[in-house]
Parts: C-alpha cells; structure tokens; sequence
C-alpha cells in the first residue's frame, strides 16, 4: 500500500503499485505509520530533514475508497472521519513536505497533495481535480479549510472547488497551486526528491518549522484538529533560545 | 538610558509626518526604541500622513535578542508587548501611513514594514527576511497575523516564512509584498515615500474613517493587537452609516 524509505535526509513515503490509491482505512493507516514513523526518525537525527510523498503508476491518489463505501453514507462518512487526522499529521509535521505528483490527484487524493507545502507534478499528463461538484458532494469543512488556506486566488479557488476543473501542472502553476512542473512522472519524482534534499540541508528545527507552518493557516489547522499551541509555550520556547 | 530623541527623529514635511530611526546599527527592536518609535506615532497628531524610515543599511533586524538574553525573563513580554503595541497604534492611526524600508527589513522589523498601507522599498540594495525560520524561533501571534492578512497569496507566503527567502526589491514587488521599487539611495527611498505620502493626504481623507476601514479591512491582525495601543483619542459625535 505504501512504503517509507530514508535516503539521507530524505523520507520518501511511496504509494505503491500501478492502482488508483483509494484512500481507505488500510491505506489510510499505513500513511499515518509511515508519517509517524518520519517524524520519530527526524526528531533523533536532529534538525534537518523532509518528507517527499510520490505516488507509483498513473495515479498519485484517486480519493477515498468510495468503492468500499458503495451507497453508505456511513461508510463514507467514516473515510471521510478517518483521513482528517492525517491531513492534521501532515500539516502539523516537523519537518518540510512535498508532493510528488506523478499522476492524477483527485478530491481526497487531491487534498493529500494540498497538505504538503509545496507541490512538483508532471506536465504531460495528470490532473489535480476535486470532483466533488461533479459527483454532487459538498465539501467536508475541513477538506474547503485547506482548500482555502492553499488555494488563495478567489478565481483559482472559485474554479477548482465549484467548477470542478481538472487542473493540468502548468495551469496548476498559474494559480499558484503548483510550484513546478516536469515532462515525465520520473523527473517529477527526482526533482522533489531534489527539492526535499535542499529543504532539508537548511537544517531547520523541525519543532519551529511546524510551528511557523501552522501559524500560516490557523483555521485549516483548527478544522483538521490540531491544537492550537498556547502563547505561553511559545514564550518558554523564545526564553530557552536565548 | 538613551533619551528617545537620540533612537528617533521626527520632521513634518508638508503634510507628511516623517519618522526616522536613527544610527547605522540594525535598529533591533527592544523596549527603548518601541517606546520611542510609540512617542513619535503619537506626535503624529494633525498631520495628513505618516512615513516611517530609517537610516543607514538596515530598516530594522527585528527583535533585540541580545537585550532580552541579559533582561530578566520576566520583563521579555515588554518587547514583544511593546511591538504589539505599536502595531495597534499604527493600525488606529488617522491617517494613511507608508514604510519607506531604506535597508534590510528581517523577522518583526519585516512585520512592521508590513503593517504600514503602503511600502516602498530600495530598489537595489536591501532585502525582507522572514529569519525566524532560519534563526528557530517561533512567531508571536501578531507577527503571524501581519503575514497572514498582508500577504495573502499561499505560495509567496510560504517562501517569504517557510523558505527564509530574502526578497529583494524588484521580486517583493513581483510577489506583491510591497508596492514599488525606487531607484537610488535612501534620500531618494524617503523622498518618493514623502510625496507617496503626501498624495494620500491630499485626498482629504476623514481620519476615523480611515482608521476604522483599515481596522476592518485586516480584523484577524486588528483584533491580535486591538487592546494595547494608546487607544482612541476623544472622539465627537459621528454618525454611522
């Protein structure tokens, strides 16, 4: 389902295998292993690491397991439930995080790709797409929180939320969705893992970098269920610094 | 203890009340020259606009770590406090206001650039720097908020405090961070400010009425900040639309 290595510095966490990367409660579970697992092995290494999420075959993830949900709202509701403390794992990680995005990234597997701080995705095919308009969902609150938090052009989040466009990389860059594009699925996935190399050389503490990440987007944060960190713990951090 | 007038200057020019920090030094941002910087918004009072530059190579390097590892712990809040206070002041202020960042601007001296309406910046030397990342230190709550209600765009505000960019001139004004580049040194910098400042004055604004959009127009900011600045001066009867 996935898989977690370390190359240096580097953890790449893959979604393994030619299919669509239904976001069930296997999955879903194993990411949520694999993320804790990084940020346990980042915070003994000492300051300096990141996470690269790169998916296999012609998809980066093609949204929740709605298959295993069928005509059950309650099933959906509960993947839907499930996969929120993993965008809260993501966007509170201690550590800088990219998106590979080597193939379609659809609804949830779109909003996995819009958890992580910044996005590369190949050029010549795939599409970010939140299809929930198309197939007559709304929006869970927290998946429209992180829609708001990372897509801040009115149009540009006027037409990937209630418009149901299909964004190619390119355009995708355009509105600031994307922060680069590469031909091939293969260089998109060495140019993240470039990327992440370079984040990680800065060496940040891991503990600031998320702090500072969750400062940015208090309501998307809020929305996922992350706690909010309290003034005074961050007053003991400055003192201690000194 | 330094008097106020030593850490900044105050001069009228037209309608435009310039506010210079003074020295070559990074005008750190510890309680002294806060108090000052507060002094010196206040005696604002009449005027149609304010400009807030600085001398020599830096705006302001931020926060004075140097102070705070030698005051007693219980006196850092005065710091950050005093920041938060004058950020309160800058946003109650009735009338336009305009940074004129002459040199480098970093972490809260960047903050502080970014709440002013307007910022000019010099166009070839000097750079703003969200350092925190780089320095570990985690931000305040206001400073969060600057960056939050000013620079909007995920992607430049992502760069600007998760990537420690230092955004020179021509590039902050490509990613929206300030509202021009100007060619010269720093008279030129406060110059091209003065007469930006003094064009807003001659719209003749209603002071309140500035005050109150702008509260409005940032409210997550406004409201970090809204119970520490010097307050409202006594106002008359006005009435509300």
């Amino acid at each position: 389902m996935c898989t977690l290595q370390q190359r240096g510095s580097v953890f790449v966490l893959t979604l393994t295998g030619d299919g669509e990367h239904r976001l069930g409660h296997a999955l879903i579970s194993s990411l949520r292993s694999a993320v804790a697992s990084a940020a346990e092995a980042a915070a003994k290494a000492g300051p300096g690491a990141a996470l690269v999420t790169v998916g296999e075959g012609r998809f980066f993830s093609n949204g929740l397991d709605i298959g295993w949900a069928g005509t059950s709202r309650a099933r959906l509701s509960e993947l839907v439930a499930a996969l929120r403390p993993l965008a809260a794992d993501l966007l509170a990680l201690p550590m800088p995080t990219v998106a590979a995005v080597t193939g379609h990234a659809s609804a949830g597997g779109c909003l996995l790709a819009l958890c992580h701080d910044y996005r590369v995705m190949r050029g010549d095919r795939g599409v970010l797409y939140m299809s929930e308009v198309d197939i007559g969902l709304p929006l869970p609150p927290y998946f429209m929180a992180v829609l708001r938090a990372k897509i801040t052009a009115a149009n540009a989040l006027r037409d990937v939320a209630l418009r149901g466009k299909k964004v190619r990389a390119a355009e995708g860059k355009e509105m600031g969705i994307v922060d680069a594009v590469y031909p091939s699925a293969d260089e998109t996935a060495v140019e993240a893992f470039k990327l992440a190399e370079q984040l990680a050389a800065r060496k940040w503490d891991g503990g600031v970098y998320a702090s500072i990440r969750m400062s940015m987007y208090p309501e998307a944060c809020r929305s996922v269920g992350i706690v909010e960190e309290s003034d005074e713990e961050k007053r003991k951090h400055f003192a201690s610094k000194l | 203890m330094e008097s106020n007038k030593d850490l900044c200057t105050v001069e009228r020019r037209g309608r435009v009340h310039l506010i210079t920090i003074t020295g070559a030094g990074e005008h750190r941002l510890n309680p002294d020259l806060l108090a000052a910087l507060r002094s010196a918004v206040a005696a604002s009072a009449g005027a149609g606009a304010l400009v807030l530059a600085a001398e020599g190579k830096f705006f302001s390097n931020g926060f004075d770590q140097a102070w705070a590892r030698t005051a007693p712990p219980h006196l850092h809040g005065t710091m950050d406090g005093g920041l938060r206070a004058l950020v309160a002041d800058l946003l109650a202020l009735r009338m336009p206001t305009v940074a004129a960042v002459t040199g480098h601007a970093a972490a809260a001296g960047c903050a502080l650039a970014l709440v002013h309406d307007a910022v000019l910046m010099r166009g070839s030397r000097g750079f703003l720097y969200m350092s925190e990342v780089d320095v570990g230190i985690k931000f305040v709550d206001f400073v969060a908020a600057v960056l939050r209600d000013k620079v909007p765009d995920a992607a430049a505000r992502r760069d600007l405090v998760l990537r420690g960019d230092r955004v020179a001139a021509p590039e902050a004004v490509r990613r929206g961070l300030v509202d021009a580049a100007i060619d010269g040194g720093p008279e030129d910098v406060v110059a091209a400010a003065v007469a930006e400042a003094e064009r807003l004055a001659a719209r003749g604004w209603d002071g309140e009425a500035v005050a109150e959009i702008r509260k409005a127009a940032w409210p997550q900011l406004w409201g970090q900040v809204k119970d520490h600045g010097a307050g409202p001066a006594p106002a008359g009867v006005r009435p509300r639309l």
